[in-house]
Formats: C-alpha cells, sequence, structure tokens
C-alpha cells in the first residue's frame, strides 16, 4: 500500500469546530465558572466589588488558596491528594514564627529552612504511600492531625503556654527579604497610574490601592510555571502519565517514584510558602491557620477540572477555581445575601463541577 | 537464511517447586514472523517475561545478535532492541497519542531550564509514524481512549518500530479484537516484518497464526514440541499439538467440526 492513499482524510470524521475543540479543554468548566460567578455579582453586588480595590479585596483570599490549590492539582493529575496541607500551613507558620521570633533568623535562613522542613515531610507523606500500597488519601488524613496537633503542641511550648505567637512583623521588620513576601508589589506603577489619572486616589494623591499585594504576584506566577510544566515539558508528560496509569507509566520508563514523591514536596512547600505570606502579612501565627484549606484547595483542583482518579485536569483551571472562590467568599459581603450562603454555594459548585468533569472525561475518552 | 536476531537455548524456569519452563528453544531472524502457540498455561507468558527481561531464567542461554546475553532488567532488553507489546498495551487512555507515543522518551528541544517538550517535532513523527501504519488520526491531540482496540495495539506497535526495536514481541494482540481489526493488526506486523523486524507474535489461535506466520512453534506444559515451516503443517495438526492432541479430537467429535 502505498502512502498516498493512505494520506487521505477519514470520511468519517467531519472537521471539528472550535468550540467543540474548546469543549474538551479540562479548564473549560472553570472559565464558564468564573463568567457566571461574575455576572451573579454584576447584577447582585454593590458596584464597587468590581473597582480596582474590590478585585485586590477578593483575589487576595483567592490567591493564597490558590497556591495550594494549583499544588494540589498538580498532585491530583499525578494520582494523589494531600489533606495534610492545610494543617501544614499551620505546622510551617509556627516553625516559620519559632525561627524568626525564638531563633531570631534573618529571613534568608529562615525561610528556605521552613521551606526545606516541609519538603521533607511532604517526601516522609509520599515515601509513606509509596512503601505501604495505601491510599494517600488516608496516608494523608494521619497527617492533617498529627501536624494540627503538633503546631498547637509546638506553639505552646514556644511561647510559654499560648496557641498563637506573636511578635512576627516587627522581627522581620526591616528585612530585605520582607518586600518579597510581604506588602504589596509594584506601589510604583499605581502612582504612576493615578498621575495618569487612570485609577483612583485619596485626596492627598495617594493611590487606593497601594499596590499588587504579593501573594497575587506569586499565585500568577505559579500558575503560569505550573501550567508551562504541565503542558509543554517531559516532567508535564510523566506527571499526566503517572496519573494515568502508574503500571504502564513505569513500564514506559516514566520515573513514577520520583514523580510523585516531587509532587507532595511541592504541595508540602506551596503550604509554608502560604504559611510564610500569610503569617508576616498577619504579623502573628496561630494553630488554626490554614484550617480546612486542604479541602478547599481540592474543591479549587475540582472545579479546575482536576479529575478525582487523576491523569487529567489543568493548573490554569484550578487558577480559576480559585478566583471563582475569592469571588464567592468576598462577594457576598458586597450583596444583601447573608454571608453564610457562602458554604452553601461551594458545596454546590464542587458537586455541579464533578458532575460536568465526568462528562468532559467522557467525551475526551469517548466512552459512552 | 540470515542468523537468528536472538536465540534461547534450553530456557528452563521453575518458582520454587513449579516448573514453570522445562527446555524450550526458540529463535527469530530478522524480518520474520515466528508465532509461539500455546494453550493457556502453556508458559507462554513466562516464556516471553524471560524473552524481554522481566524475568532471569534458571537454566538456558540468550544470544543476542551472536553473542550471549543477560538482561538484567526490562531495560536492558529494550535499549538492546527488544521490545515487548504486552496485553495491557502500556497506553493511558486520558491522554493523546502523542503523549502516549513518547510517553517517557519526550523529545526536548531548548537547553537548561528552558529544556522543553518539543511537540511539535513529536506530533509531526506521530502522525507520520501512524499513517505508515495505515491509520488516520483525527489529530495529534486525539485522546487514545477514543481509539478502537486494533488502533491502540497499532499505536503500540509503531512506538516500538519507532524507537528501534529488532525484535518485536506481540502478547496476544489479537484475541480481545473483533474480525476487522484482527485483519488490520495482522496487516500491521506484515508491514513490521517487511521493515526487517523480527517479530514474535504469541497467540493461541491458529487461524491468525497461519495468516502472518513464517514459521510455527508449539509451547505445551513447559515444553517446546518443535518448530515447523509455513506450509509443512496446517491447522488441524497445530490446534491437535497445543491442546497435546487426544482430547481435542474426542471433542471435536462430539461438537461435530473443527473449533
Amino acid at each position: 500500500m502505498s502512502t498516498d492513499t493512505l494520506a487521505h482524510s477519514d470520511e468519517r470524521i467531519k472537521s471539528e469546530p472550535l468550540l467543540a475543540k474548546l469543549m474538551k479543554r479540562p479548564e473549560l468548566g472553570a472559565i464558564g465558572g468564573v463568567v457566571l460567578v461574575t455576572i451573579f455579582f454584576m447584577i447582585t453586588a454593590d458596584r464597587t466589588m468590581f473597582t480596582l480595590s474590590g478585585v485586590m479585596n477578593f483575589m487576595t483570599p483567592a490567591a493564597q488558596l490558590g497556591i495550594l490549590g494549583i499544588a494540589a492539582a498538580l498532585l491530583m493529575i499525578g494520582g494523589e491528594f494531600d489533606l495534610s496541607i492545610g494543617s501544614m500551613v499551620a505546622f510551617a507558620g509556627m516553625v516559620f514564627g519559632v525561627f524568626t521570633v525564638n531563633v531570631g533568623m534573618p529571613l534568608i535562613i529562615a525561610i528556605p529552612l521552613t521551606l526545606a522542613l516541609a519538603a521533607a515531610l511532604g517526601a516522609t507523606n509520599g515515601m509513606i504511600v509509596l512503601r505501604t500500597g495505601l491510599p494517600s488519601f488516608i496516608v494523608t488524613l494521619a497527617g492533617l492531625f498529627v501536624l494540627r496537633g503538633a503546631a498547637l503542641v509546638g506553639l505552646k511550648l514556644f511561647t510559654g503556654g499560648s496557641t498563637q505567637l506573636r511578635g512576627i512583623r516587627e522581627a522581620v521588620e526591616g528585612d530585605f527579604l520582607a518586600p518579597i513576601f510581604s506588602g504589596d508589589a509594584f506601589g510604583f506603577i499605581m502612582r504612576w497610574l493615578v498621575e495618569a489619572g487612570i485609577v483612583d486616589s485619596f485626596k492627598s494623591g495617594v493611590p487606593k490601592v497601594p499596590g499588587i499585594p504579593v501573594e497575587i504576584i506569586w499565585f500568577v506566577a505559579f500558575s503560569a510555571i505550573a501550567t508551562y510544566i504541565l503542558l509543554r515539558t517531559p516532567i508535564g508528560n510523566w506527571i499526566f502519565a503517572t496519573g494515568g496509569d502508574a503500571l504502564a507509566a513505569k513500564n514506559s520508563g516514566v520515573p513514577v517514584r520520583r514523580v510523585k514523591i516531587s509532587l507532595f514536596m511541592l504541595t508540602a512547600m506551596a503550604a509554608a510558602l502560604v504559611a510564610i505570606i500569610t503569617v508576616i502579612d498577619a504579623g502573628s501565627t496561630d494553630a488554626r491557620r490554614g484550617f480546612m484549606k486542604e479541602f478547599e484547595a481540592i474543591i479549587a483542583a475540582v472545579i479546575g477540572g482536576c479529575l478525582l482518579t487523576g491523569g487529567y485536569g489543568s493548573a490554569i483551571g484550578a487558577f480559576f477555581g480559585a478566583i471563582i472562590f475569592g469571588m464567592v467568599t468576598i462577594g457576598l459581603t458586597y450583596t444583601k445575601f447573608d454571608q453564610d450562603w457562602f458554604q452553601v454555594f461551594l458545596g454546590a459548585m464542587l458537586l455541579l463541577a464533578v458532575i460536568f468533569n465526568n462528562v468532559i472525561r467522557r467525551r475526551v475518552t469517548g466512552e459512552r | 537464511m540470515s542468523a537468528p536476531i536472538i536465540h534461547m537455548e534450553n530456557i528452563k524456569k521453575h518458582y520454587g517447586n513449579v516448573i514453570a519452563l522445562n527446555g524450550v528453544t526458540f529463535d527469530v531472524r530478522a524480518g520474520e514472523c515466528h508465532c509461539l502457540l500455546g494453550d493457556n498455561g502453556a508458559g507462554k507468558s513466562t516464556f516471553i517475561k524471560t524473552m524481554s527481561g522481566v524475568h532471569k531464567p534458571t537454566e538456558g542461554t540468550i544470544t543476542f545478535e551472536g553473542k550471549p546475553l543477560s538482561f538484567g532488567s526490562p531495560r536492558d532488553a529494550m535499549e538492546a532492541g527488544i521490545a515487548t507489546v504486552f496485553q495491557d498495551l502500556a497506553m493511558i487512555p486520558l491522554m493523546s497519542v502523542t503523549r502516549n507515543f513518547f510517553m517517557g522518551r519526550e523529545p526536548t528541544k531548548g537547553r537548561g531550564i528552558f529544556k522543553r517538550f518539543d511537540i511539535d517535532t513529536a506530533n509531526e513523527i506521530t502522525m507520520a509514524e501512524m499513517r505508515k501504519m495505515g491509520i488516520n488520526l483525527r489529530g495529534p491531540d486525539q485522546a487514545v481512549g477514543t481509539l478502537s482496540g486494533g488502533e491502540r495495539q497499532t499505536v503500540a506497535i509503531a512506538r516500538a518500530v519507532y524507537f528501534g526495536a529488532k525484535v518485536l514481541i506481540l502478547d496476544e494482540p489479537t484475541s480481545a479484537l473483533g474480525v476487522r481489526q484482527t485483519a488490520n493488526v495482522l496487516a500491521t506486523i506484515n508491514r513490521v516484518r517487511e521493515q526487517g523486524i523480527g517479530v514474535v507474535f504469541i497467540s493461541h489461535n491458529v487461524r491468525h497464526a497461519m495468516a502472518v506466520g513464517d514459521r510455527f512453534t508449539v509451547l505445551n506444559r513447559g515444553q517446546t514440541l518443535g518448530t515447523a515451516t509455513r506450509g509443512e503443517i496446517n491447522p488441524a495438526q497445530l490446534q491437535d499439538m497445543m491442546a497435546g492432541g487426544q482430547e481435542m479430537a474426542e471433542l471435536e467429535g462430539s461438537l461435530g467440526g473443527t473449533i
């Protein structure tokens, strides 16, 4: 058979419209969700919600959750869960507080040490999951309690009985690394925008929004890097393969163990980063920090198109998932609705997203 | 005839007191399709796992391209040029054909931290290789889950061939396929053979084996019952050898036809 007789296109296949192609992207649901939620709040919320300061207002919690959500999404695509990240935020916050306040370390030592400790704990999680072959769900559920408890005990130990450790802002004040992990960035752009008359300012000429909160910068950068790695590097392919079918991946030469352990380390480090940013911002840390964040991160990942079974999903989807989350949490305060509707809303979103993802998966795999 | 690429001499494999293989001799030459036939439990799986480096033989010698060889792992065998397509195919349904094709062996461009998956090249190669095998993909980003069983089998074969297989071991590639798809896979085997690759075709279906095989070796209870060349043997004789003769004749009598 010559190849040119084979090269003709298959007459059974219609050319695929762009919309149908988009329908197959995992992040479609999340983008649709952002649009719907935006329309909802455009109608119901006070107009100040979509001013620059309003946007910063809901993007800040979105960013804090999003950093966790993107890491959780990568781990989910790799076929595992980590339920200990919320507790990891508390634990890493405690460790960071002790390093800076009690030990008096400068940030250049305290931050890498905190991240390294978190990474080591993440690697331990991964190692236990791989060694025992138990579901990561159970292994990290143990981590959820262990780390939360350890954070509480540690705080009491180092503060002499209190569950809150204060004085972190004073301890890191003036440190040259502090602006990267706290406060607002790009203040000069805001001042320039005020001069150009594009954004609002107070009467004194100080911009109403002093800059972009650093966590938003971290969030955007992290989602861009995660998306690039996932879609455009061999490592990304390994993550998909590992989550899709670990045995098949291993037989094809993918270093499955290394991929999984690295992903556990990444999620733990993302939790530590969120801890560092929020602890410096608050100036103190307590044992309830990061409470329920593990579930919210998984919700963001699932709204973003990740399948619970692994092997499918997107980092950019988790980015939008986290934004939906931030909009709903903060947005309700701009409306006349009771703010506590937010949990109802969230649960409904999760359920819808899971159902929607299931449909998408059938489309992609051609199952009927 | 050319010298065999791989020659397995008197291979024995024991698991504790169970004798899985008791002296199997088998070889493959370039550009031939050598069928390994046997009923369930005959030792086919154990044998190909020995050949692809998963198991070490308890006794016996393996000669690869004229040199004695012992594979430490499946990777060693793969690097030497022995590719195995197992029944599970090592394919991930949710991933695109391209991503499956290059899984674990992604082509890259750029250097340092800019080293990235060269997806355009990968897509082009995948489309071209699949076209060579007679399959027109909708697009390189089509998920493997949307392909038929025969097409998946062909992707797995094309992948092995592209990555430089000298010997291609196919573990019952037609066992779960319909008539049309079986014909397609058999045609693919034929194409692969024409490229000078030695194909080991494992099957328990005599008709499928007869359609493409050059030589036939029958395995029964862990032993080779001999090797026949195409034309020397007819399907009924092969069938009898596989089943161990006697009982089959009785069964066929009671069922009133050839099985």
